[in-house]
């Protein structure tokens, strides 16, 4: 072992290109060990690509990705003991085995595997343990997809989407499981384009789109920088800007860079806020979410790439 | 409940891997029912079809002597590779394989637990087309143990060959491969008609297919009462020792 711990996750310079179109251009990502990373961004950023190119599925174009310090490809049979896998959509595996059936045959792989009875009971799965795979909903499927991913004691774990299809409740519960994870010293990356969930269990956010990263940071670095002077508040659509802007103190500005959204610059007083609430009550209007100096994920993400993500 | 998450990660002993993997895919193919359904009764109608003399005649003084080791051969041929070849392809469509990809999983286990699956099924198939035999008549010679290992042999003969065809092609390709290479190993690789009925440069090709190697050597066991020939055992063992680890080389898990 060397002084310094390796990375769990060491990606310099990534790129990948389908039929001549770019799905990752140039991405790097670093992730300490026992450190969580989310991957975030919309539909088609080069998530799923990026991060099956670390499981050792896809070959990349160019660049240098270390897992652990070793080569997912050319030293998969070394890495694939160390590493648990979560596939987008759905369990994979044998899907007209049963539950536990599956987590048992994954269990056999490993050295030293949890108990397979009480993984299934920690991701709440032990009622369904002799239901056939494919008759599990949406949302247990992913569970059990989880408890596949973590049954031979991994030390890196790749979640593609862990919490999607998953009603609140589990959502939740599943972000438990990978504080307790982190905890326990395992190191995550995971991929999702829910913000409260990059926001809720990251490290570190990396937000790409059109597979580059565009900002990363931890979520207070990025909801902090350039906030400075803002209010944001969502209200209806459509509010006259220029009747807001004269009941404000001179030099304040109002915009609505997405409809029923609103951002409010100028030097942040208690006079500034009491009249923009004045003003608003004036016009019959609540404003919802009104934050000071302080963006959503959501604001850098619409800043960065003018796109819109899930809430 | 699971106290601790603390990493110990490795990977189990092959052993223990392949022994669970052939427990997996052997309950699996069980529990297609239809599928169970057929594998055992289409050799048994054919063994009953095949024994009416209205086809064409054998050379054979007692036809369902020669029926029998016919049809096992077939039974080996369609469970290991028509059978393996398929179902093989479409998990490799479905995306089933590709789960198993990313685990310590290693692919020539996974093609040896999906053979031995076969071997066991064949077992069960093995026992009924006897059954159906002794009660149509058949009065089999021979050391049944060579009849075990040429059997064996050519389980992993056919799913090797089986497998590779479905770890490399797009599991449509797969299908209409494995039928089609089922129908011409039928007729012109030695099971339903003996290789001597063909002219004897077609012979001098022909007997090296793995299909004929198996059915001409269970002949030699179970109807003539002779040890298998080395030429039979060998060709088998070719196929065999080229065909599974080519499969195990070039198969794709998606």
């Amino acid at each position: 072992m060397s002084a310094v711990a390796t990375a769990a996750l060491e990606v310099r310079d990534l790129t990948k290109a389908y039929g001549g179109k770019p799905a990752v251009d140039g991405l790097s990502l670093l992730v300490p060990p026992g450190s969580v990373l989310a991957l975030l961004g919309p539909n088609g950023a080069g998530k799923t690509t990026t991060i099956e190119i670390c499981e050792g599925f896809r070959r990349p174009d160019g660049g240098s990705v270390r897992v652990l310090g070793l080569d997912p490809i050319a030293d998969a049979t070394a890495l694939r003991p160390r590493v648990g896998v979560m596939l987008q959509g759905g369990v994979g595996g044998y899907t007209s085995a049963k539950a536990i059936e599956l987590l048992r045959l994954f269990a056999s792989y490993a050295a030293h595997p949890h108990d397979p009875a009480a993984l299934l009971d920690s991701v709440g799965l032990a009622d369904v343990a002799q239901t056939q795979v494919k008759r599990l909903s949406g949302g247990q499927q992913q569970r059990l997809s989880l408890a596949l991913a973590l049954v031979g004691r991994p030390e890196l774990v790749f979640l593609d989407e862990p919490t999607a299809g998953m009603d609140p409740q589990a959502r939740r519960g599943t972000w438990e499981f990978i504080r307790r994870l982190r905890a326990d010293g395992v190191s995550v990356v995971l991929t999702t384009h829910f913000l409260d969930e990059a926001e809720h269990l990251a490290d570190t956010v990396v937000v790409i789109d059109a597979g580059r990263v565009v900002a990363a940071g931890t979520p207070a670095e990025l909801t902090r920088s350039g906030a400075e002077g803002q209010i944001r508040f969502r209200a209806t659509p459509g509010l006259l800007l220029a009747s807001l802007v004269a009941a404000l103190p001179a030099g304040s500005q109002a915009t609505e860079p997405e409809p029923g959204r609103y951002l409010v610059s100028g030097e942040v007083s208690p006079q500034l806020l009491a009249m923009l609430t004045a003003w608003c009550a004036g016009q019959g209007v609540l404003a919802d979410d009104l934050t000071i100096g302080r963006r959503s994920l959501e604001d850098v993400f619409l800043e960065l790439t003018g796109r819109g993500l899930r809430t | 409940m699971i106290t601790s998450f603390a990493p110990t990660p490795g990977a189990a002993p092959r052993s223990r891997m392949l022994a669970a993997q052939t427990s997996m895919e052997f309950r699996l193919l069980l529990r297609n029912g239809e599928q169970v359904g057929l594998t055992l009764v289409i050799p048994l109608l054919l063994l009953f079809f095949f024994n009416l003399p209205l086809l064409y005649s054998l050379d054979s003084p007692r036809r369902i002597d020669f029926v029998v080791p016919s049809i096992i051969a077939l039974a080996v041929m369609s469970a290991a590779f028509t059978g393996l070849a398929i179902g093989t392809g479409f998990e490799r469509k479905y995306a089933v394989l590709k789960r198993l990809g990313a685990t310590a999983l290693p692919r020539s286990v996974l093609l040896a637990g999906k053979t031995l699956a076969v071997l066991l099924l064949e077992a069960i198939q093995i026992v009924f087309i006897c059954a159906f035999g002794f009660a149509l008549g058949w009065r089999p010679d021979g050391d049944p143990l060579w009849a075990v290992l040429l059997v064996a042999l050519g389980t992993v003969a056919f799913g090797g060959l089986g497998l590779l065809v479905a770890g490399t092609l797009r599991a449509e390709v797969t299908l209409a491969a494995a039928n089609l290479i089922w129908l011409i190993l039928l007729f012109a690789g030695g099971i339903a008609i003996p290789l001597s009925r063909y002219p004897s440069a077609a012979r001098q090709v022909l007997q090296y297919l793995p299909s004929a190697a198996l059915s001409h050597g269970l002949h030699q066991v179970l109807e003539l009462g002779n040890a298998p020939s080395t030429h039979d055992l060998l060709t088998l063992f070719v196929w065999a020792a080229v065909a599974l680890p080519a499969a195990a080389r070039w198969f794709k898990w998606e």
